[in-house]
């Protein structure tokens, strides 16, 4: 009884719980913080933070959203406390056999940033995460979650350019690289 | 100085959701591309709803944050090319690395190191938008 309670403390969470569990983000920090949840201005304010005297875009007071980098420290420490005490396995069960980790650890590795794939996958993938979020004024936390829950027309714009670039890439590019 | 104490404490909560729940994955994500799971779609889906709710019932009541300030709700101004244009590359950037920025740091908390190439990728994307900024239609 009791090991099965807490093996379900431990095993992952079924979609319903995750999904209940991450849109409560919004009213906490709403209520709590006054602030709409948002991830990517972090790396705005990382840049504007590293480079006072860069380009205009990053001249502005980011002292004043520093609440944006306190939160995304949380993430960071979050994700250490999951992983060290809170996860019977450590990526998502996938067909039959649970992976040894949530990515394929021969594509993102440090080895692997020699090769094109891993190229491909770590270095152009981020830098497109990091340059459309930005352009795009918003991520998957902004847009997705705290845009349409302001039902605001523009985030559903940038949610269907997430999915069109996204579909792009899943069907018509990484099964010809990764093959 | 408690409000980035608050907010700070608000990111564990969620960094271990997205453990937790396994968004921070690479292979949820060609999943969800892929139209193979309905695990995200639920997720993001609840997610959605909650948020939706909460703007709707702080609309209705004008119910107050912490504190008593009056919650804002002003939405960022609206810039339909960029929201399109950026969100295609962006969603080109998620399907390639498997994560979305959240996801990202999450994942360096948890060990995985090597995901901090791909968080200094989005940095450099993010200083690269920002050189170029004034050439991209907005």
């Amino acid at each position: 009884m009791l090991a099965n309670l807490l093996e379900s403390v431990r095993g992952p969470w079924p979609w319903w719980v995750g999904g209940v569990a991450i849109g409560a983000v919004v009213p906490l920090l709403l209520f709590l913080a006054n602030r709409h949840f948002g991830v990517s201005s972090s790396l705005r304010h990382v840049c504007a933070a590293c480079l006072p005297s860069g380009p205009k875009y990053f001249r502005y007071d980011w002292k004043k959203d520093a609440w944006n980098l306190f939160f995304v420290a949380g993430v960071v420490i979050g994700g250490w406390l999951a992983r060290e005490f809170l996860m019977s396995s450590p990526g998502p069960v996938i067909g039959q056999t649970p992976a040894p980790a949530p990515m394929p650890l021969d594509l993102f590795s440090w080895s692997a940033l020699g090769t094109g794939k891993g190229i491909l996958l770590m270095v152009v993938g981020g830098f497109l995460v990091g340059f459309g979020s930005r352009w795009a004024n918003g991520c998957s936390s902004g847009h997705a979650i705290m845009g349409l829950s302001l039902r605001r027309p523009a985030s559903l714009v940038a949610v269907i350019g997430f999915f069109a670039g996204g579909l792009f890439v899943a069907w018509l590019v990484l099964p010809k690289v990764l093959r | 100085m408690k409000r980035n104490l608050i907010c700070l404490a608000l990111g564990v909560y969620f960094g271990i959701a997205l453990l937790k729940a396994e968004v921070a994955s690479w292979w949820r994500i060609q999943e969800m591309f892929r139209f193979a799971a309905f695990h995200m779609y639920g997720i993001i889906g609840i997610a959605v709803a909650i948020g939706a709710a909460s703007v709707w019932y702080v609309q209705r009541s004008g119910a107050r944050a912490l504190g008593g300030e009056v919650i804002d709700l002003t939405p960022k101004p609206a810039q339909y090319r960029a929201q399109l244009l950026g969100g295609i590359v962006f969603g080109c950037g998620w399907a390639l690395c498997g994560a979305c920025p959240g996801p990202l740091y999450a994942l360096i908390g948890a060990g995985y190191m090597p995901m901090l190439a791909v968080l200094l990728s989005a940095l450099a994307g993010t200083f690269a938008y920002g050189v170029v900024r004034e050439k991209l239609p907005h």
